[in-house]
């Protein structure tokens, strides 16, 4: 199928891949997807807690040019926006901008699933921080752990 | 070295027409445009001539003779005619089919359609190179059964199925033996005699000659086989396949099978080479590839390779000047991957980062090598982003790893 230039443009020169230190308190680290399904995507937030400002963002993913555009789109818009900015991104702007067709729209919602995965994360580690002094959780859990227990942490 | 993209490597989904068969098409639309049933007038005469003569050629390809040969639209509809109207024309010796899990679409479809009917489908199984043994066809033949139907070579893999093993437990059982052999002939030797073959299915794009023209060889002699039509009309193809004949789509269905017997052993010992240097040059250059398929049981010109933690869509967008295809479910929309691959155990993790690549006639070493170089750069690349690749570095076992699937 053809491709929008967008998302050429994103596959051949995709923004922010790589990796930030899984463990570091001001990193939150979404990995959604299975290998099976074809789709893997690690996305990683910087938060300044002073300000609670995204200050850098990283991504890698196991996928096709949709998906791999997708998640280096998302890296670019996180970039400088608040927590619950970030919250509010969704898969339907992700479709628009790199105009993506149908049968490519479950690689936008996958972004979406890994944003909010990398804040939960962050937010749990926060949490953790104030109630213990020391944190157990592992950051690179796979999405399911995390957003099980995101999803009763409520943000 | 400059090779001219884009490259063609596709020749497993259909095949450049050769100039040749163009040209001797050519006529046949212009100045030659008679109906071949037309028995009045020297246009009609002419068609028919040139009809008879493509019918021979494509007969001496597989061993039989030109009245075995019965022209379709192309190789779904031999396949469709060869096992419904086997099935209808047989129904009150038996209600029995075998055939295997990596068959074409136009098979298993075909086969489902008629278990939804009432028959009884067998699907044997295949070992881990896409191979059925002999003596499960052997172990599955009940008084029941009508036909058995096992492709010749697999168009995803290149596997070569045992067809001459097991035609002839079927010639010993006194069962009917289809094959689709679209993907087989013209590359290798098929000889519907020595092969104990009842029925064949072949169409001409896949060898080099055009879209839209198949046969299907049904057999004449020892035993007789007979059809049930799918198709009613006028009673052409004696009476098996009703409709106007493709007078020019014939004619270069037959000069394809001519040069197709006259290249073969030269041809596909070339291809056999540069899918080697191809293999090769690939896999001896990126760890953690793996060959699917048969590493000699299979098609000359067929290789596919997984490219593990590198899903397959992904690459073929970073190999874009290249065409190939790939067994990742990505470009359809139920995100199953290739059902040939996972019949033969493949992974679904290995079966997204598979592609094949089908080499044929036009193809050349320069390509192969630009190619080569190509899909090493482009797995580096998207390894370097893969969040797999990185996992596996880390020491990090991804089959412990419980995955949300979505």
């Amino acid at each position: 199928m053809p491709y929008s230039s967008k998302i050429l443009d994103h596959y051949n020169n995709p923004r922010n891949v790589g990796s930030f230190d899984a463990s570091d308190p001001t990193v939150g680290t979404g990995l959604v997807g299975a290998p099976e399904c074809g789709d893997v995507m690690k996305l990683q937030i910087k938060v300044n807690p002073q300000t609670g400002i995204i200050e850098d963002a990283r991504f890698k993913t196991f996928g096709c040019g949709s998906a791999i555009a997708s998640s280096s789109l998302a890296t670019e818009w996180l970039k400088g926006k608040t927590l619950d900015e970030a919250m509010a991104i969704r898969n339907t702007q992700i479709v628009e901008e790199l105009a993506l067709p149908p049968v490519k729209v479950h690689c936008s919602v996958l972004a979406e699933d890994a944003i909010k995965a990398a804040i939960r994360n962050y937010l749990e580690k926060q949490q953790s921080r104030h109630e213990t002094t020391s944190s157990t959780q592992a950051s690179t859990h796979p999405s399911g752990t995390l957003a099980a227990e995101a999803a009763q942490t409520s943000a | 070295m400059a090779v001219k993209t884009p490259i063609y490597m596709d020749n497993n989904s259909t095949t450049r027409v050769d100039p040749r068969v163009v040209e001797a098409m050519l006529p046949y639309f212009t100045e030659k445009y008679g109906n071949a049933a037309s028995r009045s007038h020297v246009f009609g005469w002419e068609a028919e001539a040139a009809v008879e003569d493509a019918r021979e050629r494509i007969a001496a390809l597989i061993g039989a003779t030109a009245k075995e040969i019965i022209f379709t639209s192309g190789a779904t509809e031999s396949d469709n005619l060869a096992i419904k109207g086997v099935a209808a024309m047989y129904r009150k010796k038996g209600n029995h089919i075998i055939t295997q899990v990596t068959e074409h679409k136009a098979v298993i479809d075909t086969c489902k359609r008629l278990e939804r009917e009432g028959y009884r489908i067998t699907w044997l199984p295949v070992d881990q190179y896409g191979r059925v043994h002999p003596e499960q066809v052997r172990e599955a033949i009940t008084d029941q059964t009508i036909l058995v139907t096992i492709m010749a070579a697999n168009n995803e893999i290149g596997t070569l199925q045992p067809i001459r093993e097991i035609g002839a437990i079927c010639k010993e059982k006194g069962v009917l033996f289809h094959t689709d052999a679209v993907q087989a002939v013209g590359k290798i030797p098929i000889d519907v005699e020595e092969m104990g073959i009842d029925l064949l299915s072949m169409t001409a794009h896949k060898m080099y000659g055009p879209k839209g023209i198949g046969a299907l060889y049904v057999r004449k002699k020892n035993p007789r086989v007979r059809l049930e039509p799918i198709i009613d009309g006028g009673g052409h193809e004696r009476g098996m396949r009703s409709g106007t004949l493709a007078v020019p789509l014939i004619v270069g269905f037959g000069k394809a099978c001519d040069l197709c017997r006259e290249l073969m052993p030269e041809e596909s010992e070339r291809l056999r080479q540069l899918r080697e240097r191809l293999r090769r040059g690939i896999m001896d250059n990126i760890p953690d590839t793996y060959l699917n398929g048969h590493p000699t049981e299979r098609l000359p010109n067929n290789l596919n390779i997984s490219f593990a933690y590198v899903e397959g869509e992904g690459l073929m967008m970073g190999i874009k000047d290249v065409a190939v295809s790939s067994g990742s479910a990505c470009t359809s929309a139920s995100l199953e991957p290739s059902y040939v691959l996972r019949a033969l155990g493949v992974g679904d993790e290995l079966a997204h980062s598979s592609i094949r690549f089908g080499l044929g006639r036009f193809n050349t070493e320069e390509e192969v090598d630009y190619v080569v170089q190509l899909v090493i750069r482009e797995v580096n690349r998207l390894r370097e982003m893969s969040p797999l690749y990185e996992m596996v570095q880390q020491g990090i076992d991804l089959k412990k790893i419980e995955w949300a699937a979505h």
